[in-house]
């Protein structure tokens, strides 16, 4: 099975560009986000770059059939805006500015062993899980939606 | 992008998580393998470039959790975080992945502002 390899490959590299950009830093991110204080513009070159590269790198995978080690491309539907999408994206932000940490850059940050970047990603799963929670048991709002 | 072009899917590491802490067991195992690529360059990186890691010195253990709790259940609620909408949905120019970025930099940096303002810059 070729697919597991090529998700290494991509894990690998995500790390290595995460952490050589500075992103694995709090105080980077917590930097970005203080535009009305001292602004670390770093992460919008970052994302700008990223984004560049992305955008012209899908433009030519999309116009193939299929993608190379696996049979169908796996897409989120672009659907509309709703109300779940913004509060989660708010809350998110919240923890964003709140930690400093994302998913990614947390995870890379896991072998460090800073009991920080442990509790942030512990924190992380149990969010998830009660998200999840709720889902299941039907809370107005949580039913399950594919994006990213 | 080069995810994509491999395992035709768009690269979201909240998902990714999500997914480890669920598994389907009819997937192949492209995400512990993700995972474990993200572990290995993370690796790679002590052994040569260790400055890349550091935690802020502004931000308690207390509120490292309430973050990582917001991370969490904010990611689900809105399917997406910084690699997936902020990366790869903007680069599909995806409605969605525009909005929920605007929205997570928007009450990312209000966030910053008011712990600047009320808590003189530590919590």
């Amino acid at each position: 099975m070729k697919s597991p390899l090529a998700a290494f490959v991509c894990g690998l590299l995500f790390a290595l560009g995460l952490g050589i950009a500075g992103m694995t830093r709090p105080e980077k991110i917590i930097g970005f986000l203080d535009v009305t204080g001292r602004w670390d513009p770093d992460l919008l070159w970052v994302m700008a770059a990223a984004i560049s590269v992305t955008t012209l790198g899908y433009r030519w995978t999309l116009r193939r059939d299929r993608p190379l080690v696996e049979a169908v491309f796996h897409l989120p539907k672009l659907g509309s805006l709703d109300v779940r999408l913004i509060a989660g994206s708010a809350l998110f932000g919240v923890g964003w500015g709140l930690g400093g940490f994302c998913p990614g850059p947390a995870l890379t940050s896991l072998v460090n062993g800073l009991p920080t970047v442990w509790v942030f990603v512990l924190a992380m799963a149990v969010g998830m899980k009660s998200y999840q929670w709720m889902s299941r048991r039907g809370v107005p709002g949580t039913a399950s939606r594919q994006d990213a | 992008m080069l995810f994509a072009l491999l395992n035709g899917r768009v690269l979201g590491v909240s998902g990714i998580v999500y997914g480890l802490l669920d598994r389907d067991p009819h997937e192949s195992g492209w995400r512990p393998a993700f995972w474990g690529g993200l572990m290995s360059g993370g690796l790679l990186l002590l052994l040569v470039y260790p400055q890349a890691f550091g935690v802020s010195p502004s931000r308690s253990l207390m509120a490292t959790a309430a973050a990582g709790l917001l991370v969490g259940f904010g990611s689900r609620l809105g399917n997406g975080c910084t690699s997936g909408h902020g990366v790869c949905g903007v680069s599909r120019l995806s409605p969605r992945s525009i909005a929920a970025t605007l929205t997570f930099i928007a009450t990312g940096m209000l966030t910053v502002l008011s712990i600047n303002t009320w808590f003189g810059g530590s919590v």
